[in-house]
């Protein structure tokens, strides 16, 4: 459905979606009602010479279904909340197998780290590239994120995916690329002046375009550092 | 406890006796105090409204000269074109100013000072002189917040929540003394508020008038006293956290430093001041709607019990929910869960009082004067800026709406669609009482219309933006690939809060030439229930000869068996009906 919010091309983007339809019919029905009342009670019970008002303090049994209605409904929103957003940020959520890549933020640049081919982090392969993030497509992948100076927050619009990066702090945050092609990553914390322009690029590859691609970057940074 | 709090100065007989300094500027009578803390507040609101001209020119037309661009130094605007640390300036200090100089003093400052003795029975505050400070610390906090403007390295550039380390150190933000003296302003104007507070809770508990029992107390002080609690309890916590602020830029502590502190530390302290402090700038809007409602319909208030407990449910929750801003922010994401059910609850409440407003226009006789068309917008406006809520309560929906213009078009319906259309209704309401004039219902109703449709169409299209993934406080949105579809909707929101803008200067004409040339208003013009329209308009330096005895609840309209629509306060049934002509009207 990519009928208000943009196309969404990770495997929770869905979900999320969803549940925003879901509150989107919810409030929208909330809204009609009651912003149709409103109207429809101004020009009903306007002011007429001659006419009284009714001498009304209230009702209980209306006190009643207007508190029990709303309640049950945002806790039912709440509870199907909970378990998407275990799914994505619990502390379980991170898929085994996920292909880990760091990503330190500072001002006004990602510096993204790829494992290298033995596929860890924090070893000697590791390679880094600036402002740009490659993953491939039906992979999980769990971005471990730090900063180097302030807040930052690590936004991929596409994804649906959003993270503060803390300085101090450590934080793992998982996403599975659908679609193969271009995307971008913002900061969406105001991280200082050239906060606006602290941009990288997303690129989802088939599997085979991002060994590829990895091999060739692994060599090229080998040959620099040579 | 009257008797002992009141000073002596506050003799009927000794007014006339102050010297034009000690009665219109270091005053210490209320009502004076109120108008103060309106002029100043208003001037805020002006400013603020300006600095967010600045924002829209720069998000509708980036990369254009600005018109007027000159007046600023090279610093601010180069060559006409705004620039990216001073956007960071503009977008940190319009959000100061709008929430700590404009609406919290508006509705604090103003309303509680002038409403809470004239509408309980009281001659005055309990303490005059503490009232006086606290008006008296909020202008040089005003000065201070503005002086960030003329000092090298500009105004504080962090965001209005000011979120460390940005914050902290020069060398991240570019900042120098700005960011010191927005630290040092709120502190000062923490101070003020406090004062006030104290001095509120105090007049409430101790001096109403005999009869004035709690519960024939009106909504609007119901809603300013818990506000008073509100602020009692949550300003100490921000002033404490800006004070560890203050100290990690200047003598070299570590309280939010990552190194050895936590950044998040003050995102905690921050918004548990902070979440509170929404609703301390929304209950006495709330307030003063419930009062201009049950006027406008000639009704009772519906459910008056209901509405007293949806308040204190309010400010109860609302110190429970303050995670629901930290959702992304790496707080443990078990918190989020308990947050969002907490958040979600706050619903109920809100929804209550919705209800009840439409409850008592319903069967209503409904007068639509300029007040009760801001009370209607109002509830109206609530309605959506409460339902938005819903979509950030919901964490995974969170995750993608956090930072972006949806939570602009959700603060700016509570707070403006909110906040402010009950500020206007309630100035309109009352400068007939403050000012022994009406403002004028003609320009009252363009300016009505033109602020509301101009309104609507500034900010409802920000939560379209805000679903393309638009991120607040950015400088530049066509850096962005994914944003370059959202041009055409940046010119349109520019374009209507340009008009919005220039909307206003209606109502600031309306309120400066109705003080001098507005139609005489009698004791009673809105022909209210209330106790301050007992007594003249102005009402005299201890606002009744004598202290007035209250007989029946506050909302006493349409009376079955009665000749006139209105009960006031001070009389019941029986005496009006016994022959004795309701005073007034």
């Amino acid at each position: 459905m990519d009928w208000i919010l943009p196309h969404a091309v990770s495997s929770y983007a869905g979900d999320i979606d969803a549940i925003y339809y879901l509150i989107l019919v919810i409030t929208g029905i909330a809204f009609v009602v009651t912003e149709a009342a409103l109207v429809w009670f101004l020009i009903k019970y306007r002011g007429r010479p001659g006419r009284q008002a009714s001498y009304i303090h209230g009702n209980t049994k209306a006190e009643i279904v207007w508190t029990a209605v709303p309640a049950v409904t945002v806790v039912v929103i709440g509870l199907l909340s909970g378990s998407v957003w275990n799914s994505i940020k619990g502390r379980d959520s991170v898929p085994a197998g996920a292909i880990p890549i760091g990503v330190h933020a500072k001002q006004f640049e990602w510096n993204v780290t790829y494992p290298g081919a033995d596929g860890q982090l924090g070893t000697g392969d590791d390679f880094t590239v600036r402002n740009q993030l490659h993953v491939p497509v039906d992979t999980p992948v769990v971005v471990h994120l730090s900063s180097e100076d302030v807040i930052h927050s690590f936004f991929i619009p596409a994804f649906r995916v959003k993270q503060d990066a803390v300085p101090g702090m450590h934080i793992r945050v998982w996403f599975k690329a659908m679609e193969t092609g271009e995307y971008e990553l913002a900061c969406a914390e105001l991280c200082g002046l050239g906060h606006y322009r602290m941009r990288a690029a997303v690129t989802v590859h088939t599997a085979d375009d991002y060994q590829r691609w990895l091999s060739e970057q692994s060599q090229t940074v080998a040959l620099q550092e040579r | 406890m009257a008797s002992i709090a009141a000073p002596v100065e506050h003799d009927v007989g000794h007014s006339h006796e102050l010297s034009f300094v000690r009665k219109y500027i270091f005053s210490t009578d209320h009502k004076i105090i109120g108008i103060q803390f309106l002029l100043m507040s208003l001037l805020f609101l002006l400013i603020g409204g300006i600095l967010a001209m600045l924002i829209r020119w720069q998000q509708g037309f980036p990369g254009q000269v600005l018109p007027g661009g000159g007046v600023f130094p090279e610093t601010m605007v180069s060559d006409g074109i705004i620039l990216p640390e001073f956007y960071n300036s503009l977008v940190t200090m319009h959000g100061t100013f709008m929430v700590f100089f404009a609406i919290m003093p508006l509705l604090v400052g103003v309303f509680g000072n002038y409403l809470i003795p004239l509408k309980i029975g009281a001659p005055d505050m309990a303490f005059p002189r503490l009232n006086m400070a606290s008006f008296w610390l909020a202008v040089p906090a005003g000065f201070l917040m503005i002086a960030g403007f003329f000092v090298i390295g500009g105004s504080a550039a962090a965001g209005w929540t000011s979120y460390p380390p940005l914050a902290e150190t020069s060398e991240y933000s570019g900042v120098y003394l700005g960011q010191q003296l927005w630290c040092v302003s709120l502190i000062v104007l923490g101070l003020s508020s406090i004062l006030g507070a104290t001095n509120y809770i105090t007049t409430v508990i101790n001096m109403r008038a005999e009869g004035m029992t709690w519960f024939r107390l009106p909504l609007s002080i119901w809603a300013l006293f818990i506000t008073s609690i509100l602020v009692l309890l949550a300003i100490p916590i921000l002033s404490g956290a800006v004070i560890m602020l203050l100290f990690d830029q200047t003598i070299g502590t570590h309280f939010f430093k990552s190194a050895t502190g936590l950044p998040i530390l003050w995102q905690h302290l921050f918004w548990f001041f902070g979440h509170p402090e929404v609703y301390i700038l929304i209950l006495p809007a709330m307030g003063v709607v419930s009062d201009i409602i049950a006027n406008g319909s000639r009704k009772p208030i519906f459910g008056y019990h209901s509405m007293v407990y949806a308040i204190i449910g309010i400010a109860f929750l609302g110190w429970v929910v303050w995670g629901h801003h930290m959702f992304q922010s790496g707080m443990n994401p078990t918190l989020g869960m308990s947050f969002m059910i907490s958040t979600m609850v706050i619903a109920v409440p809100s929804a209550i009082k919705t209800f009840n407003w439409l409850g008592t226009l319903w069967r209503g006789n409904i007068r639509f004067h300029v007040p009760m068309m801001h009370a209607c917008a109002f509830v109206s406006m609530f309605v959506i800026g409460g339902l938005s809520g819903v979509y950030m309560a919901s964490t995974p929906v969170d995750i993608y709406i956090h930072d972006t213009y949806f939570i602009v078009a959700h603060i700016h319906y509570v707070l403006f669609g909110g906040s402010l259309f009950a500020i206007f209704g309630a100035i309109t309401f009352w400068y007939p009482k403050m000012f022994g004039r009406m403002m004028n219902p003609f320009w009252g109703k363009i300016h009505f219309w033109l602020t509301f449709i101009a309104y609507n169409a500034t900010f409802f299209p920000m939560h379209q933006l805000g679903l393309e993934g638009h991120m607040r406080r950015i400088y530049d949105a066509s850096r962005y690939d994914f944003l370059s579809g959202t041009h055409g909707l940046n010119v349109f929101i520019s374009i209507s809060a340009f008009v919005l803008f220039a909307s206003q200067l209606i109502f600031v004409l309306n309120f400066i030439l109705s003080w001098f040339r507005g139609a005489k208003a009698g004791a009673n013009p809105w022909e209210d229930t209330g106790l301050e329209w007992t007594t003249p308009s102005p009402p005299p330096h201890g606002n009744w000869p004598a202290t007035p005895t209250v007989y029946t609840p506050p909302y006493e309209f349409s009376v079955p068996g009665m000749a006139q629509d209105y009960l006031p306060q001070d009389q019941s049934k029986d005496m009006v009906t016994a022959g004795q002509p309701a005073k007034g009207g």
